[in-house]
C-alpha cells in the first residue's frame, strides 16, 4: 500500500550558526504512512519539522512535498501543524477559542474572503473532535495547558490537511485524553487517509498506530516499518542511539507499507 | 456646545478629528498591544517629532518650504522610521526589543538637533508636543480622514490575516501567510496612525491612546472582536468627554484626553476585581 511519497528528504543538512543539528538525512514519507519520529532531546528532530513546514532554509539537500520542491510549494492549506511550543503562546491573548481554531482556516479561505456558515460548522466539528466544543466561547487563556493544546490540535485539524505535522503534541494532555487522541490520529490515518508525522517520546503507546518510525539523532540512525523497527530494539537499538528507555514494549499485528529507506 | 461648535469651525475640525483618532488609534492599537509591540508607538511618535522639527526647520530657513505642512515630514520620518526598525529587528534576532531605544534615541537626537539648528522655535513646536486643538486645520482633517479610512478597510479586508500574525507568528508563516509583507502593512499604518494622532494629543500622549483604550478592554472582553468594538467605545469617551472637559474647563486637551482614559483603565480593572465577571 506504499503510495507515492507525500514528504522526500534527500542529502538535507542543517546547521545554526556554527552547530551542526541534522548531517545528510535522506526520507521518503509515503502517502497515508503514520511516521513517528523518536530521538533524544536535542537531536535535531524540530528542526527537522521546521524544515519540512519551510520554516528554516536548509543549506543542504533538497525537500519535496507532494513532489514539488518546497521553495516553489504553494498549497500550504494541505498541511497541517501542531507546534511543541503551542502553549508557550501569549496566553493573555484576548481571543476566544472559537477565533483561535478558525484562524486554522485562514489560508484555505485566501485573501478578502470572510467566515460563511460552512466554515463556522467546520470549526465546531474540530472543536467536537478534540472534545472542546463546550468551550468555544472561552478565552483561550483561560484553559489548562492540556485543553490549549487540545484547541490547537483542532486549529490544525480544522482545514481538512493531506499532511498533518505533530511535534510533541501531547505534552501536557492527560493519560485519557491522550490515548482517545491516539486514537482519533489513528483513524484519520486509517479512514480519512492522511498522512501523520509525528515526533513523540513515548512510542510505545503509539506503536499500534505509527506505521513507520525514523530514529534520529543527528543523523538518520533507523527508518523503517514499525516491525523493523521492534527487532532492531530487541537486538539493542537503544544503546546505538542513546536512549535508555524501551520504546516498545508490547506486541501486536497490523498492516503496514514497505521499507523506504 | 453643539452652538459653539457649529459656529467655530476650529472646533468642528477639532472634534472632527477627534472622532476619527478615536477610531482608528485604539482600532490598530488592538493589533499593537497583542503583539507586544505597545513600546514601537513610543519610538515612532519620536521619530516624527524629528520629521515636524525637520520641517519647521526647512521652513524657517527657506522660503520655498513656508505653508508646508510638517504632519507630511513627520509622515515620511515616521514610516521612515518603520522600516528602519524592522531592519534592526532582522539585525538583533534575539533582541528585537532592542530596536526601540536605538530608534526612539535616534528620533530624540536627530529632533533636538534639528530645534538647535533653528535657534529655537516659537510655540509651534511645543503644540506638536502636547497637542493643540486649535491648531488642527480643514487640511490636516482631511489627511486624517483619509488615513482613518484607509486605515479600517485594510483592516477590514486583512483581519484574518492579521489576527493569525497577532496570534502565532510561527503558525502563520508554517500556513504559507506572507507574514512579512503583511507585517510590512501593519507597520506603515502604525507610522501613519501616529503621524496622524499627533495633532489632537501631542507626539507625548499618541501611544496612550493606542494602548489605553485595548489595555482596559482586554482586562474584560471576551474574544478578539470584541476587544476590538470596546477598544474603539472607550476610545471614543475618552477622546469626546476629553475635549469637551478641556473646552469648559479650559485645560489641555492632550492631557485631559489621556486622563479620561487612565480613568476608565482604572474602572476597568476594578470592575473585573469586584467579581463583576465577563460580560458574554
Ligand atoms: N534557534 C536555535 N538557534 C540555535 N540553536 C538551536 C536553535 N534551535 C535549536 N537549536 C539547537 O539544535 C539542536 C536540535 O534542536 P531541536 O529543537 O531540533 O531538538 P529536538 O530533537 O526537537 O529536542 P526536544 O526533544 O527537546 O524537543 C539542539 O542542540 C539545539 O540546541
Ligand atoms: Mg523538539
Amino acid at each position: 500500500m506504499a503510495g507515492k511519497p507525500v514528504i522526500e528528504i534527500k542529502g538535507l543538512s542543517y546547521r545554526y550558526e556554527r552547530e551542526t543539528v541534522l548531517d545528510n538525512i535522506t526520507l521518503t514519507v509515503p502517502e497515508n504512512a503514520f511516521l513517528g519520529v523518536v530521538g533524544p532531546n536535542g537531536s535535531g528532530k524540530s528542526t527537522l519539522m521546521k524544515l519540512i513546514l519551510g520554516l528554516l532554509k536548509p543549506q543542504h539537500g533538497e525537500i519535496y512535498l507532494f513532489g514539488q520542491e518546497i521553495r516553489r510549494f504553494k498549497n500550504w492549506e494541505k498541511v497541517g501543524y501542531v507546534s511543541q511550543k503551542a502553549n508557550s503562546f501569549n496566553t493573555g491573548f484576548p481571543a476566544t477559542v472559537f477565533e483561535v481554531v478558525s484562524s486554522g482556516l485562514t489560508k484555505k479561505m485566501g485573501l478578502f474572503k470572510f467566515l460563511k456558515k460552512e466554515d463556522k460548522n467546520k470549526v465546531s466539528k474540530a472543536l467536537e473532535s478534540v472534545g472542546m466544543l463546550e468551550f468555544s466561547f472561552k478565552n483561550i487563556g483561560e484553559l489548562s495547558g492540556g485543553q490549549q493544546q487540545r484547541v490547537f490540535i483542532a486549529r490544525a485539524l480544522v482545514s481538512d490537511p493531506e499532511l498533518l505535522i505533530l511535534d510533541e503534541p501531547t505534552v501536557g494532555v492527560d493519560a485519557h485524553n491522550v490515548n482517545s487522541f491516539y486514537q482519533m490520529l489513528g483513524d484519520l490515518n486509517k479512514n480519512r487517509g492522511i498522512t501523520l508525522l509525528m515526533v513523540t517520546h513515548d512510542i510505545g503507546t503509539v506503536s499500534d498506530k505509527v506505521t513507520h518510525v525514523a530514529c534520529l539523532n543527528k543523523t538518520l540512525h533507523f527508518h523503517g516499518n514499525t516491525e523493523e523497527f521492534e527487532q532492531l530494539e530487541r537486538n539493542g537499538l537503544s544503546e546505538i542511539y542513546g536512549h535508555e528507555v524501551h520504546l516498545l514494549d508490547h506486541h501486536h499485528e497490523h498492516e503496514h507499507g514497505g521499507v523506504t529507506r | 456646545m453643539i452652538e459653539a461648535i457649529l459656529r467655530y469651525e476650529f472646533l468642528q475640525n477639532a472634534f472632527m478629528t477627534g472622532i476619527l483618532i478615536g477610531l482608528v488609534a485604539p482600532l490598530l492599537g488592538v493589533f499593537i498591544v497583542v503583539r507586544r509591540l505597545s513600546l514601537i508607538a513610543d519610538a515612532l511618535s519620536h521619530v516624527t517629532l524629528a520629521g515636524i522639527a525637520a520641517s519647521l526647520l526647512l521652513e524657517k530657513k527657506f522660503l520655498m518650504f513656508s505653508g508646508l505642512n510638517p504632519l507630511y515630514m513627520g509622515m515620511v520620518f515616521s514610516v521612515g522610521g518603520s522600516l528602519f526598525i524592522e531592519k534592526l529587528r532582522g539585525v538583533y534576532k534575539h533582541y528585537q526589543e532592542l530596536a526601540i531605544p536605538i530608534i526612539l534615541s535616534g528620533g530624540i537626537g536627530l529632533g533636538v538637533i534639528f530645534i538647535s539648528l533653528a535657534d529655537g522655535f516659537n510655540t509651534d513646536l511645543f503644540s506638536y508636543l502636547f497637542g493643540s486643538v486649535t491648531a488642527v486645520s480643514r487640511a490636516d482633517l482631511w489627511t486624517i480622514l483619509a488615513i482613518t479610512i484607509t486605515v479600517a478597510i485594510v483592516i477590514f479586508l486583512l483581519y484574518k490575516e492579521l489576527f493569525l500574525l497577532s496570534f502565532d507568528e510561527e503558525y502563520a508563516k508554517a500556513s504559507g501567510l506572507a507574514a512579512k509583507s503583511i507585517h510590512f502593512i501593519f507597520i506603515i499604518m502604525v507610522a501613519l496612525v501616529i503621524a496622524a494622532s499627533m495633532r489632537v494629543v501631542g507626539i507625548l500622549l499618541v501611544s496612550s491612546l493606542m494602548t489605553l483604550p485595548v489595555a482596559a478592554s482586554i482586562r474584560i472582553a471576551k474574544g478578539f472582536k470584541q476587544t476590538i468594538f470596546l477598544s474603539v467605545i472607550f476610545g471614543e469617551i475618552s477622546v469626546l468627554s476629553g475635549l469637551s472637559l478641556a473646552y469648559y474647563m479650559d485645560l489641555a486637551p492632550g492631557g485631559t484626553i489621556v486622563i479620561i482614559s487612565v480613568f476608565i483603565l482604572i474602572l476597568a480593572i476594578l470592575i473585573k476585581k469586584s467579581g463583576f465577571r465577563k460580560i458574554a
